[in-house]
């Protein structure tokens, strides 16, 4: 994005906190929402995330700080003067109306003519791929076709914002995987800044222009999928986001000279002989492979290196076949990866 | 182990099973229940003697014949607007209490408020129906706060009405209804409450994130929802003042109510058949009323 002057993000939290009682739900959370983009919340549960959503939405106000919607201060909108459509993680479609009815809501309230708005509810029904369904009731529609009506009622006001509250929680792995790339074609066709939470980092990884990675309350990184999964701020980020191996104390200095812990993937290490020679700028541990997974496509292995620390391996299985991979357990090996995929943390706050 | 005979003798014979247990009930309500709805829809073909005082067992309509006359059009008039009006009153008491209950209250908070709507039921209907007269009374404790507040020309006005008006509350159809709407309001909160209760709170916040105010959203997705579990309090409240003779004979002046009839003519008269045919008439209305109310599907919250 080329402009001289940043335009106001479209949501902007500045050292937002929500307390209930003693318990931080969200404390002290700055973030900026850019203008037509997709970002994510991730976080395990009780992390804050669904919390800043409704607090995006109008449904909980901060105990602290200051939220802004387009660059004005919204702490006081209610939900119904906010900018801003939901899709709730129960779909909260309204059983006494017609799908039809259901995706008009928004157009009844505000008093849109009868024929328009069934003309616009067809079109969003049409664009969540959807037609034929107008007159059933929600209870008559499978679990998918609820999450796409729920999905063309909060489309239909043409909201600047859309809130995703882990939407496709619900529906089986394959259903996921296609409402995601359906997700971020619809967002990339029209231009709305998508708000989504979930737990599922993958789903995270998949969609997402920036993310940001919750823990108790707080924002331990925020950026893009690269950077989180690549450049992990935190322990933490290190270990909810992908799979990571965290080497500190003895186990660090003895590997890089250095007591600072450090994070590598387990996708960056390689299985070599034991008695490989160790070329420069190359870490190696001598250990021995104590489980082996077979996953299909890849096998993980968890290696025992001197000094006793586990550390998971993955390989892909280009040659070997389940026999040879299991056949390596207990096989002493040298472990093997680059020392620029080394990457350093903080312990996390 | 130990063999048990008998329990694996029914766990094969599960028709068996089920036939044993229902018995009792569908003996008591088939033979008991309905045997004497029966009866009464005999009787009520019979008549009276008019020299002998006896009645005539022999099928005729003289006894309906006498049932439809002004007079007893009137009575089942002012019973079933007393019906209408206390289940509207109720309706109208309950509704915030239940929407409190179902989505504000503590668990704390909501059980205290339960017990004590619940509560009253725990004392006599009698000993309530009658404290009712005491409080309502000329010397009581009403016209006495009315007095404080320097109103009683107001409570004179409203006693001065006609129809509804009499000597003092307790002698007045407006009394008949206090009394009434007291003692049935917990068959009103309870059904209410439980209907909310069923309606998820996301329903609510979906409603205003649409864009719809909290008027909006009552009129459009609460009351909606809710009203199943409104008509199935009506049901009780509805019906419970159609077949009452206690409240109107404690409170109200002498103008008779169904049941006050039914009991005058079954007792006193000893005109059984009429006694019965007038039984007929709040059991119709109510069936039209089950029969409407299950349109509207109240029976999916009952």
């Amino acid at each position: 994005m080329v402009s001289h002057e940043d335009p106001a993000p479209v949501v902007r939290f500045l050292r937002v906190s929500r307390h209930f009682g003693e318990v931080r739900a969200v404390d002290d959370v700055s973030l900026d929402i850019l203008d037509g983009e997709f970002f994510s919340m991730l976080g395990p549960s009780g992390s804050g995330k669904t919390t800043c959503l409704r607090l995006i939405a109008g449904f909980d106000r901060p105990t602290g700080g200051r939220i802004e919607l387009h660059g004005s201060a919204a702490d006081r909108l209610p939900p119904y003067e906010r900018d801003v459509n939901t899709v709730f993680q129960d779909y909260a479609l309204f059983p006494h109306m017609t799908v039809a009815e259901n995706v008009a809501y928004g157009l009844m309230i505000r008093k849109v003519p009868p024929a328009e708005r069934d003309r616009r509810a067809a079109e969003m029904l049409d664009l969540v791929r959807l037609p034929g369904v107008a007159s059933r009731r929600p209870a008559q529609l499978s679990g998918g076709q609820r999450q796409r009506v729920a999905l063309a009622r909060a489309l239909i006001n043409r909201p600047s914002v859309l809130l995703l509250d882990e939407p496709l929680g619900a529906l089986d792995l394959k259903l996921r995987q296609q409402m995601q790339i359906e997700l971020k074609s619809i967002q990339e066709r029209l231009g709305i800044t998508f708000v989504y939470v979930t737990h599922d980092q993958e789903e995270a990884l998949a969609m997402s222009d920036r993310l940001a990675v919750f823990h108790n309350g707080r924002i331990e990184q925020v950026g893009t999928p690269a950077e989180v999964y690549e450049k992990p701020a935190t322990s933490f980020v290190a270990e909810f986001v992908g799979i990571s191996n965290l080497l500190h104390g003895a186990a660090a200095t003895s590997l890089t000279g250095s007591p600072v812990p450090f994070t590598i993937r387990p996708e960056k290490i390689r299985l070599v002989e034991a008695d490989a020679a160790t070329p420069e700028g190359v870490c190696s541990a001598a250990g021995t492979i104590r489980e082996v997974v077979y996953l299909g496509m890849h096998t993980r292995y968890l290696v025992e290196i001197d000094g006793g620390t586990m550390l998971t391996v993955v390989e892909q299985n280009r040659e070997a076949t389940a026999v040879d991979v299991h056949a390596a357990r207990g096989r002493p090996v040298r472990l093997a990866w680059s020392r620029a995929q080394n990457r350093p943390v903080g312990e996390g706050r | 182990m130990r063999r048990r005979p008998l329990s694996t003798f029914l766990f094969l014979r599960p028709r068996l099973t089920l036939a044993l247990l229902l018995a009792p009930a569908l003996l008591w309500l088939g033979v008991v229940y309905l045997g004497s709805l029966l009866s009464l829809v005999i009787q009520s073909f019979f008549h009276l003697d008019g020299f002998t005082g006896r009645v005539v067992r022999q099928f005729s309509l003289e006894t309906w014949g006498d049932l439809l006359t002004p007079a007893n059009l009137d009575i089942v008039v002012r019973t079933v607007t007393m019906a209408a009006t206390v289940t509207v009153a109720a309706a109208l008491l309950a509704f915030p209490l239940a929407y409190y209950m179902a989505r504000y209250a503590t668990p704390r908070i909501k059980a205290a408020l339960a017990l004590g709507v619940l509560l009253p039921l725990w004392s006599s209907y009698l000993v309530r129906v009658y404290s009712w007269k005491l409080i309502l009374a000329r010397e009581g404790v009403v016209s006495w706060f009315v007095e404080q507040a320097r109103l009683t020309w107001l409570l004179d006005r409203l006693l001065a009405l006609p129809v509804i008006g009499g000597p003092s509350l307790s002698v007045s159809s407006i009394g008949t209804f206090l009394a009434f709407l007291y003692v049935w309001l917990p068959y009103m909160i309870l059904p209410i409450e439980a209907a909310l209760e069923r309606v998820p709170g996301s329903l609510l916040e979906a409603s205003g994130d649409l864009g719809a105010r909290p008027a909006q959203t009552f009129r459009r997705v609460t009351l909606p929802l809710a009203f199943p579990g409104v008509v199935a309090g009506s049901i009780f409240t509805f019906s419970l003042t159609l077949g009452d003779f206690i409240v109107p004979g404690a409170l109200g002046n002498s103008s008779l109510f169904i049941g006050q009839a039914v009991l005058a003519h079954q007792g006193t008269a000893g005109n059984i058949p009429l006694a019965a045919a007038f039984t007929m008439i709040p059991m119709t209305i109510m069936a039209v009323y089950l029969a409407l109310a299950k349109r509207l599907g109240a029976f999916d919250a009952l």
